[in-house]
């Protein structure tokens, strides 16, 4: 089984991606994470205007047979949340790395991205 | 130790389960639940065991070590029981049938890495009382495959010479699936009309394979047993991390005091006097899953009890659980918290089955 590992983004080896958009950076989890963690039903983040570190906890999320922790790919104030998450949380399933997005995030430094894997590196990881 | 494998081969992720690798999903936990519910799954559940119990003595072994009544069980009947240890406390639960054509043997099923502790168990209480009985394990000669749905007795009718109509509740018949000898009972673990095929190790994948439906895995076994508030053994029950008897479990009515059995007079006492703690139902408000561990307690923060399983309920949209309270708790709309990550949730009481 193959899965999708966009060009467009970095990622962290617990399997969060992040997308430079227009100054904002969003986050949400891989292709690989969702399969992984099966049929996702609650996702839970922080709000719009609190901060997160890279490499620290932000959130967890639940599928029906597990539950993990959310990990920041880097650090930043948030200035959105999906709220579609709330009463579609399938979403994470269905579209990874579109619809399924979790966080918007002002980033502090974006020199931070610059850590993190490169796609071929996270797909070398997952393969 | 190696894990065990079942009899078919699943190409797809697996998972020790009770020393048996096997497969948590197919497709998703949510597309297994649905086809169960709405039309027909198979599950391959080779993992539980089986023993046979023969020998002029056989009933009376079966009679002593089990809670229920096995006297009442005529060849092709079929039964719920306790195994319980000299307190009452339940090491396992099982299904007990009398072997159709074969009157005066049994069959009984433990739960998955129990069959071996409890053909021991068997044997030295026959020697103890020096019974003529013979106890065989017979785990790895049986695969077995449960086919549930209500399009259940259509799919398995097409391949079976058993007429699945004439087949009640709880009985059990031979026949032939897929041209293999096979025992059909009308069992199930699933709350929906179904079937559990047991049939000879080297033909259960082919029979598996002739059933033409959605495979479905350990994790919508769960999530249907759940919705239904059945017990799972080492969750809602297990000996040492949380001895229970089968009052607390709610399995009072498999309980049958006017027979002699292990753990009989403890259960008594606990029948005469109530238990302080019963399996609850709970469905959380607030959003969240109350999983197996989380503590449960009083809108005021008292303590009450641990959820012992729990979920999402695919048929409900609902978050569910299973934990024990206190006896005041038993009934609907008891409000409790849940305390998932430190915080606690908004929860209340619900008489299961969660499904009406």
């Amino acid at each position: 089984m193959s899965f999708d590992v966009p060009p467009d983004c970095r990622y962290l080896e617990s399997h969060e991606w992040a997308r430079q958009e227009n100054g904002t950076v969003r986050i949400g989890i891989t292709d690989f994470a969702q399969d992984e963690l099966g049929d996702v039903v609650f996702v839970e983040v922080p709000g719009q205007g609190e901060s997160i570190e890279q490499h620290a906890e932000f959130g967890v999320i639940e599928s029906i047979k597990a539950v993990s922790d959310l990990y920041a790919p880097l650090s930043g104030t948030i200035v959105s949340v999906n709220e579609d998450l709330i009463d579609a949380p399938e979403l994470v399933n269905e579209d990874p790395y579109g619809d399924g997005w979790m966080l918007e995030v002002e980033p502090a430094d974006e020199s931070e991205l610059d850590e993190l894997l490169s796609p071929e590196k996270y797909e070398n990881q997952i393969a | 130790m190696a894990l065990r494998s079942p009899p078919i081969d699943h190409e797809t992720k697996a998972t020790d389960f009770g020393g048996w690798e096997m497969p948590v999903e197919f497709d998703s936990i949510r597309a297994e639940h649905e086809a169960v519910r709405e039309r027909v799954g198979k599950f391959d559940v080779s993992h539980m065991g089986q023993i046979t119990v023969s020998g002029p003595d056989a009933e009376r072994l079966m009679q002593r070590l089990t809670t229920n009544d096995v006297t009442t069980l005529v060849p092709g009947d079929a039964q719920y029981a306790g195994i319980t240890n000299k307190d009452g406390i339940l090491l396992d639960d099982t299904v007990v049938y009398h072997l159709p054509e074969r009157a005066g043997e049994y069959l009984f099923i433990p739960n998955a890495g129990h069959d071996e502790e409890m053909v021991d168990r068997w044997n030295a209480y026959r020697d103890e009382w020096g019974l003529d009985a013979t106890v065989t394990n017979q785990t790895t000669d049986y695969g077995m495959i449960a086919v549930q749905g209500p399009q259940a007795a259509n799919l398995l009718g097409d391949q079976t010479d058993v007429s699945l109509g004439k087949l009640g509740q709880f009985e059990v018949t031979p026949g032939t699936v897929a041209g293999a000898e096979c025992l059909v009972a009308r069992t199930g673990y699933t709350g929906e009309n179904g079937f559990e095929v047991l049939c000879p190790w080297d033909e259960t994948q082919a029979v598996w394979d002739v059933l033409d439906c959605q495979p479905c895995g350990l994790g919508a076994r769960d999530t249907l047993r759940l919705e239904m508030g059945f017990l799972l053994s080492g969750e809602e029950f297990h000996p040492e991390d949380n001895p229970r008897n089968p009052y607390e479990a709610g399995i009072g009515f498999v309980v049958k005091l006017d027979t002699e059995f292990v753990g009989r007079d403890a259960l008594e006492r606990v029948d005469a006097e109530g238990p302080d703690e019963k399996l609850v139902g709970i469905i959380l408000r607030d959003r969240g899953i109350p999983r197996s561990g989380y503590t449960v307690t009083a809108p005021d923060g008292t303590e009450l009890g641990t959820m012992t399983s729990g979920t999402m309920s695919p048929t409900l949209g609902e978050p569910i659980g299973l934990a024990y309270l206190p006896v005041e708790y038993v009934g609907d709309k008891h409000p409790v918290r849940v305390v998932i990550r430190d915080e606690p949730k908004k929860a209340h009481t619900r008489t299961t089955p969660f499904l009406s």
